[in-house]
């Protein structure tokens, strides 16, 4: 039903052993903010480009916080960057930071291969 | 050999590696101009910019007229040790020219005392020269003079405070300071045995005896001639490469060349050409407000010179212009940070294929409105411009009233260009197949974005307060004037941006009385918010505002107005007093016919 307007979500377990929150943790350091977060959406509501597609900021920045990075990178290219997120932000969140931040975190922090991260020290 | 005396070698040997580095460094440089530069550079070579480029060139270099208007002790001390000395140069190669006949080797001029100890038997005007020559020395110990006192206490020339210079930078200006009074001890002792000097040499000669006179000639020309190698020898590796770079900066940039998005030859130009004059430290806000010590232009264009690492002083940067405003040199300081914000493989394309629903709209017949981002969240500007439409009985198309698509430029200015030109492009296909002829827009970002970034040949792009001061001037609308004072904040995208400063104050005018503020027009103070500068965090944003509001606060006015969403929104947390948009200030006086 995917016209209906509704839908119900699919149900999702986190599985706390295959989740990976190097990358978030490379983020908790930076003064983005993001750890402030409390999840209300505002962001995701008066976004420019959730204005025309079903980018949910919200969404992207909750799976990167959980440490669930698969399709997060791709999904926040569709920024444009405007900056409305950060000004109704009521936690006073730099999001503009933070979505740059997770975009460099993404493309240049420990590689997918998990034997490798064990050599590599990061976790 | 005649003419010659050992202590020449080390003047000679810092002569040759100046002149060296420097035909290298240019040649190297000038290869690495963009194909569109170097055509810039051929079509306008015979024109009218190459005077108008001369004249800056004695303005600036020599004069110091930027300089000067800032500080008048700053603008002494540059003004006398450069004019003085090039004055000195010339006069001397004149001198030298009427008093050496054969053996006229480079170093004779400089060293001419030495070698010509009775003038007047060969030059009637030797006696004349001789006094010019050392008024022109006075003139410029009296400059360095002022910069030792500078150095020590800088209020002296009107700064709070001054660069950080490198250990290298320090020994080049130190050899720099040395080379005149050493001239002046020097030719002294010439002079107190020959008669050769002129009023300063006599003067301070007739305080040396005989014998310490005939003891120490040669070894204070030799320390002349040393502080003259060492000085131009750091010449091309230091600071002091401004020298050579400023004057061929303000040809090309008279001839058309201008900074592109990647560095490129011009870029290395300007980045020699800064002088570390520190002049940029004092009003940059970040560190008037913040204290933040090193991403002022001055050590960020030293960091990209000597290749250290850099992405958070690129990135810690609000773009405000005020800087650039200041800098003497007038260097494009804001597209060298961008070109330094690249962010390489991350700036992808294809990336808004989402955008592709947005569907162009007939308006034939109408104005365009683009509100833009930051207009959906002060909808009281939207709503004033609807309200001023209809007054004038103007029909519009406004264009993002369901939802914005950026126009780029908060993509362009953190360095993801890529993805900016692709919202450009998208913008740029929705105005043009409308068909609208005047497109107004109420964000000075995007007003900068149009008119700078964008290409729309036949459309006319105008801010809303410009359109507004048409409107009135021709009489469509017509406003009563209120008795409500009114401070103007100048966005920096509009004003500093844009060069718009009139138009929103005539609008004013026309609605209340306008008052004047401490800072403003060119010289106004960043609300804190603008979009060049992702790492401030919200309350150093707020400090950053607070000074902005103090100087907007200090005329007591009923209202402050500014012309630019993002500024409304910072300046209205943080304090009591009504901020209007220009376009809300309008829309409460207007009169309906």
């Amino acid at each position: 039903m995917p016209e209906f307007g509704f839908s119900i979500s699919k149900g999702r377990t986190i599985d706390f052993d295959l989740l990976d929150s190097a990358r978030t943790a490379a983020l908790e350091g930076d003064d983005s903010g993001l750890i402030k977060c409390m999840d209300c959406g505002t962001c995701t509501a008066t976004c420019s480009a959730g204005a025309f597609s079903d980018f949910s900021i919200r969404k992207i920045h909750t799976m990167f916080r959980r440490g669930q990075y698969d399709g997060v990178a791709e999904a926040l290219s569709k920024c444009m960057l405007c900056g409305k997120c950060t000004l109704v932000c009521p936690r006073s969140v730099n999001l503009r930071h933070a979505i740059i931040r997770m975009r460099q975190t993404l493309r240049t922090s420990v590689p997918d291969d998990d034997d490798l991260r064990h050599y590599l020290n990061v976790l | 050999m005649k003419n010659f005396s050992p202590f020449v070698i080390p003047f000679t040997v810092g002569l040759i590696i100046l002149l060296a580095a420097c035909c290298i460094k240019w040649v190297r440089w000038y290869r690495h101009f963009t194909p569109v530069q170097k055509s810039q550079i051929r079509k306008n070579l015979i024109s009218v910019n190459l005077i108008r480029a001369l004249v800056e060139s004695v303005n600036e270099c020599l004069l110091h007229h930027r300089v000067f208007r800032r500080n008048l002790m700053l603008g002494y001390m540059h003004g006398s040790i450069a004019l003085g000395w090039f004055l000195l140069i010339v006069t001397g190669a004149v001198e030298a020219g009427l008093e050496v006949h054969g053996d006229r080797h480079v170093w004779v001029a400089v060293f001419l005392r030495y070698f010509v100890h009775d003038p007047e038997a060969v030059c009637p005007y030797a006696g004349i020269f001789a006094q010019v020559m050392d008024s022109l020395l006075l003139v410029v110990l009296s400059g360095v003079s002022l910069a030792f006192v500078k150095s020590v206490y800088h209020k002296v020339v009107g700064m709070r405070k001054v660069t950080r210079h490198t250990a290298f930078d320090l020994f080049a200006k130190y050899s720099l300071w040395f080379i005149f009074p050493m001239r002046l001890a020097a030719e002294s002792a010439t002079a107190s045995l020959y008669p050769n000097g002129g009023w300063l040499t006599d003067a301070v000669g007739s305080l040396f005896s005989v014998e310490t006179a005939r003891l120490m000639e040669l070894p204070l020309w030799g320390l002349y001639s040393f502080s003259l190698g060492l000085f131009f020898a750091s010449m091309p590796f230091s600071r002091y490469m401004h020298i050579f770079t400023e004057v061929p900066v303000i040809f090309f940039r008279r001839l058309g060349v201008r900074e592109t998005d990647r560095r490129s030859g011009y870029t290395m130009y300007e980045l020699s050409a800064c002088s570390r004059c520190g002049i940029c430290i004092d009003d940059c806000p970040l560190n008037r407000d913040l204290d933040h010590k090193t991403v002022q232009p001055v050590y960020f264009l030293r960091d990209i010179r000597y290749k250290r690492p850099q992405l958070e002083t690129a990135e810690d940067c609000l773009m405000c212009g005020r800087c650039q405003v200041e800098c003497p040199v007038g260097l494009d300081l804001i597209s060298i940070r961008r070109q330094m914000r690249d962010r390489g493989t991350l700036d992808t394309a294809g990336t808004y294929d989402y955008l592709e629903k947005v569907k162009p709209f007939n308006a034939i017949g109408r104005v365009g409105y683009f509100g833009g981002c930051m207009s959906h969240l002060t909808p009281g500007i939207t709503e004033s411009m609807k309200k001023i439409f209809d007054a004038a009985g103007q029909k519009y198309w406004y264009m993002d009233e369901n939802g914005s698509v950026c126009c780029g430029r908060p993509l362009y200015q953190q360095g993801f260009s890529v993805q900016a030109a692709e919202l450009r492009r998208k913008n740029t296909r929705l105005i043009k197949d409308s068909g609208v002829k005047i497109l107004i827009t109420s964000c000075p970002i995007c007003y900068q974005s149009f008119t700078k970034e964008y290409r729309l040949e036949g459309v006319k792009v105008m801010h809303h307060s410009e359109y507004i001061a048409g409107l009135i001037a021709s009489g469509r609308i017509v406003v009563t004037r209120g008795d409500e004072s009114i401070t103007y904040h100048d966005p920096c995208e509009l004003g500093r941006g844009c060069g718009i400063y009139d138009e929103p104050r005539k609008v004013l005018e026309a609605s209340g009385r306008l008052l004047k503020t401490g800072q403003e027009r060119e010289k106004s103070l960043c609300c804190g918010h603008n979009l060049g500068n992702t790492l401030i965090s919200f309350e150093e944003q707020g400090k950053i505002r607070d000074s902005a509001l103090s100087n907007l606060t200090a005329p007591a006015p009923d209202i402050i107005a500014t012309g630019c969403p993002m500024c409304k929104k910072a300046l209205g947390t943080g304090n009591d007093l009504k901020i209007m948009d220009i376009a809300e200030v309008v829309a409460r006086r207007l009169i309906f016919s």
